[in-house]
């Protein structure tokens, strides 16, 4: 059976004042898909998922939900039921774990949808059940990102973007994470981007890989084909 | 003893401008130096109200309240989504025309001669024209300010409005119109801060546009600052302070026009201290 194509970006670019971010970039997200979004620093990974969330207006192409062009505005596509989790652990530090799973309910606008959500996201991270009176700002890194997605989940989303959800974790809370988004993943059914430095533990769980350089994809496809060698040489700037 | 009554009166009348500021900058991370313009709309609207069309001053107040209300909706609809530093541009800059039509709109505010003459509320039927039941009244709207303020916080929507102040875009991706509630807790603020100002105005029983510039603005946000920010109690401390050490400046036999420039002098000391040295405030959770 056919994959339906939930979310794309058609030869989309992105401007910061004169800077351009991104160039040309095709990128198709089909339903339960893992998309592994790779590339160097400052390549555009970020950009490419706020062009998506609509935080970022293209300069050129287009965002297309089920197939139709759209203007994304964030409250939009968040109610359209896609989850995004920026960069750097963005926990409300002086709210509670609870009171922070609470606030990604938002689009639900209804309580008791709400509660039943935040219930069957702690089945996925039991860990954050025993802190829920805590304030997040006390949590630990690792935990502070566990927090982040969970709450994305909340809104029991479609499509789930992830934007470096390793940074600054220690090795072992990185494959934690990772093993966690796979979970994520396999029982939730939904589509899930991740924007990653570290090649092997994204690689492990992707079924399918973009690779970006200096603003376009340079190398795309399974994680099989994707040719090791070739993807070194675009992480050492040779490509 | 009509001097304490006189003191606590003026404290209480500021400490409704300082809670209702609060909202903004302490709890939402809004600053606004815009306070003494809407002041100004609700004691010039209250008293014209009540001067002009007979109406009583419970409901001239609720009504002039309702106009800053409705002019904060039009700036902040308009400033709001703008970034920070232009949106506190605009604020000062807000001011500054509320000030200049006060002066300059002869026909209607009288200009720099102001307006006397007015008279002491009376509500459902009792009399506050006596300085300490005056002073009983203001305490009960600080009072309920105060109580709004606890609610407001405690409510989903001051959650909403912390989350804002910590981090505007992570709270915008999980699909909150964050303009929205900055408008709402803007226009609440402004109506909150029209309130005191019509109370100010039947305090004193004259007005003119001289207590409704940008330094007066200035002037609440340095209490706000002094007491903390993110704390409507702090504000009120800060405003015993900043009021109570104003008037001192006056009873050790300072000139009323020579403690007005100290007392400038004063506030910017505070503000340029406060911040160097202690930019939560006394009793702040955040640093502005
Ligand atoms: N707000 C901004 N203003 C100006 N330039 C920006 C802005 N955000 C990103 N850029 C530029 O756009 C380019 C792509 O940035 P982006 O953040 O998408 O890269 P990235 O691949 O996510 O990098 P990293 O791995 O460091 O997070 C970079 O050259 C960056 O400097
Ligand atoms: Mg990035």
């Amino acid at each position: 059976m056919a994959k339906e194509t939930l979310l794309s970006l058609e030869n989309a670019s992105v401007h910061y004042g004169g800077v351009r971010a991104i160039d040309n970039v095709t990128l198709k997200v089909d339903e339960h898909e893992l998309i592994a979004l790779m590339g160097p620093n400052g390549a555009g990974k970020s950009t490419v998922l706020k062009a998506l969330i609509g935080l970022a207006p293209l300069s050129r192409g287009q965002v297309r939900w089920h197939g139709v062009a759209i203007k994304p505005k964030t409250h939009e596509m968040v109610a359209r039921g896609i989850a995004y989790v920026p960069q750097g652990r963005q926990v409300f530090k002086s709210l509670t774990v609870l009171e922070n799973l609470e606030l990604g309910g938002y689009t639900l606008n209804n309580r008791s949808a709400t509660k039943a959500n935040i219930e069957s996201v702690l089945h996925l991270f039991p860990s954050l059940r025993e802190k829920l009176s805590h304030k997040a700002g006390l949590l630990s890194g690792g935990q502070q990102q566990m927090l982040t997605i969970a709450r994305g989940l909340v809104a029991d989303p479609k499509i789930l973007l992830l934007d470096e959800p390793s940074l600054g974790l220690a090795p072992k809370v990185v494959k934690e994470v990772f093993e966690k988004i796979a979970e994520i993943h396999r029982e939730r059914c939904i589509a899930v981007v991740v924007v990653e430095h570290s090649i092997k533990s994204v690689l492990a769980i992707a079924t399918r890989v973009f690779v970006l350089s200096r603003g376009s994809v340079v190398l795309e496809g399974s994680p099989d084909s994707i040719d090791s060698e070739a993807l070194h040489r675009v992480f050492l700037g040779q490509s | 003893m009509d001097y304490a009554v006189h003191i606590l009166t003026m404290i209480a009348i500021t400490g409704i401008a300082a809670v209702s500021l609060n909202l903004l900058i302490g709890e939402t991370g809004l600053v606004s130096v815009a306070q003494a313009a809407f002041a100004g709309i609700g004691a010039y609207g209250m008293t014209l109200l009540m001067l002009h069309a007979g109406i009583p001053f419970l409901a001239a107040a609720l009504f002039s309240a309702l106009i800053a209300g409705a002019i904060a909706l039009i700036i902040g609809a308009i400033f709001l989504s703008l970034r920070e530093v232009y949106y506190v541009f605009g604020t000062v800059g807000l001011n500054m025309i509320v000030w200049a039509i006060l002066l300059n709109w002869d026909s209607l505010t009288r200009g720099p001669l102001g307006i006397p003459g007015i008279t002491r509320p009376e509500v459902l039927g009792i009399s506050f024209a006596d300085n300490t039941a005056f002073l009983i009244l203001c305490a009960v709207v600080l009072l309920a300010v105060f109580a709004a303020h606890y609610a407001i916080m405690k409510s989903n929507f001051g959650r909403v409005l912390h989350a804002v102040r910590e981090d505007e875009e992570a709270i915008a991706v999980l699909g909150y119109k964050t303009e929205v509630y900055k408008i709402v807790i803007f226009v609440i603020s402004a109506a909150l801060v029209a309130f005191s100002g019509s109370l100010y105005a039947t305090y004193l029983s004259y007005i003119n546009p001289s207590a409704f510039t940008v330094n007066d603005s200035i002037f609440i946000l340095a209490i706000v600052i002094l007491g903390g920010l993110g704390s409507a109690y702090g504000a009120i401390v800060g405003t015993c302070m900043l009021v109570g050490a104003f008037e001192a400046l006056r009873f050790i036999g300072f000139p009323a026009s020579i403690a007005g420039d100290m007392r400038q002098v004063f506030y910017g000391l505070i503000l340029i201290l406060f911040m160097l040295y202690l930019p939560r405030g006394l009793f702040g959770k955040f640093r502005i």
